[in-house]
């Protein structure tokens, strides 16, 4: 009952500190960074592509951790944590998917390939959508932050099983040659340019997540208090 | 009562008011046989890239056959208050979990031995590889399906839309199983490579979806 109103004065500071760190994304994405030889400009899409990749891997570990310590302790803050985190992941899941073809079409000649990364990529994102599902679902039961609780520790658990399928089905079948992609020795304006994005987004998250982590103790403090009123309103007319 | 015991009851009991019933197996059946010759209208497999694709078709028929049965599986306890009884029962959690495995897996197994010669009649095919071989794949598939398909039969069993959720959640989480399987059998239809691989993956597979359904199963069924 003790959930403040306001977001914390913390959170508009780094809300500032998240716009200065975009901007200088965007400018070192490009502008600063050099233009790749043989992909063009198109290549700097990889700065945000890889970027939103790695943090909703972070948000999906956060989740699996989260749900980890909701089914241990049962306490529906860790649950609020973790269905903030998979909320914000699938959205950076989504830039990655959507950046992914534009980059692709114009380098590889096509929008999609069943390569073992895209593929699995792609499966994870269905397992977090699953999992926002199940919680809309079954938003009315009482159980529903243990069963999402479990669901997120076993899509957590698929996502290496997936990718180690994945790349044994791909090798069994003769792939699309892939041509680009970031090479081994990348330049160090290009390496710096993806870590201020990666850092940029990082950023981001954490605003978004804590926003949304908020939005979930306010709601359920807001049921308690309706429930507490439903009681209240039920004594006074007997 | 031992945990196997308890294990072999609820297996026995299910079993047992399925043939008595046959509210699921005739329904499941008929349902997945309607798939294989929808199938067989829009393709007749004659190369080896069709071939290929049978596989998918075949596992896509066991897939639905395998839905029908999971989503029986709890729901038939509500009569009665069934699954409240269960659940109060001095029995461990896990070992019920199991029975329903057990019992869920013959179900399917039967379905599966109906529909595979059905398909290798309709379809004109043969198993050119290691038919063995492939009787294993198919345990370990099934048991890969209805292991984390009866943990979340027990979950959506009281949601208002659970026919929809539950498929939502197994088909993502069985993707390595599914590619596994359909790989498998496509080596065996086609009598060329090695299904080695395609056993080890399902076998890591069960292990670790096993482990953690049985970790996890009092947990959801508490909640249910």
């Amino acid at each position: 009952m003790s959930v403040e109103r306001a977001l914390p004065r913390w959170w508009f500071g780094l809300v500032g500190v998240t716009g200065v760190a975009l901007v200088l994304g965007v400018l070192h994405a490009l502008w600063w960074a050099p233009t790749e030889r043989t992909m063009g400009t198109v290549q700097r899409i990889f700065y945000y592509h890889v970027s939103s990749a790695w943090t909703a891997f972070v948000a999906f570990f956060v989740n699996f951790l989260a749900c980890a310590a909701y089914l241990k302790t049962r306490r529906p803050k860790w649950d609020a944590v973790a269905v903030s985190a998979a909320e914000v992941g699938v959205v950076f899941s989504t830039v990655n998917l959507v950046t992914g073809p534009i980059w692709a079409k114009p380098v590889w000649g096509i929008w999609w390939t069943w390569d073992a990364r895209l593929t699995s990529t792609l499966v994870m994102w269905l397992l977090y959508v699953s999992y926002l599902l199940l919680r809309q679902f079954a938003a009315e039961q009482p159980s529903q932050r243990l069963w999402a609780a479990a669901f997120g520790i076993f899509a957590f658990v698929d996502v290496p099983i997936v990718y180690l399928s994945i790349r044994l089905w791909r090798t069994q079948h003769p792939g699309p040659v892939i041509a680009g992609g970031e090479q081994s020795g990348i330049d160090p304006r290009m390496f710096l340019a993806l870590h201020v994005c990666f850092l940029a987004f990082l950023l981001l998250f954490v605003v978004l997540f804590y926003w949304r982590y908020r939005l979930e103790q306010q709601r359920t403090e807001l049921a308690e208090l309706r429930a507490r009123l439903h009681r209240w309103q039920l004594e006074r007319s007997v | 009562m031992s945990y196997w015991a308890v294990s072999r009851r609820i297996m026995a009991k299910d079993l047992v008011s399925e043939a008595r019933t046959r509210e699921m197996t005739n329904a499941m059946l008929f349902f997945a046989l309607l798939v294989l010759v929808l199938f067989s209208f829009s393709f007749q497999p004659t190369s080896d890239e069709e071939r290929r694709l049978a596989a998918g078709v075949l596992w896509i028929a066991f897939l639905f056959a395998g839905l029908s049965v999971l989503d029986r599986s709890f729901w038939r306890e509500r009569v009665n208050d069934c699954l409240d009884a269960l659940r109060l029962a001095p029995a461990s959690a896990s070992a019920l979990f199991l029975g329903k495995c057990a019992a869920n897996v013959l179900f399917l197994l039967l379905a599966e031995g109906i529909l595979v010669p059905l398909f290798l009649v309709f379809f004109d095919l043969s198993f050119r590889g290691d038919v063995g071989q492939w009787l294993l794949v198919l345990v370990l598939g099934t048991w890969a399906l209805v292991v984390n398909g009866t943990f979340f039969a027990a979950m959506t069993v009281n949601l208002r839309s659970r026919e929809l959720m539950l498929p939502l959640l197994l088909l993502p989480i069985s993707v390595p199983a599914l590619i596994a399987v359909v790989e498998a059998t496509a080596t065996a239809l086609l009598g060329e490579g090695a299904m080695g691989v395609w056993i080890r993956v399902l076998i890591a597979f069960d292990v670790i979806y096993t482990t953690l359904a049985l970790l996890l199963f009092e947990t959801v069924l508490e909640g249910t």
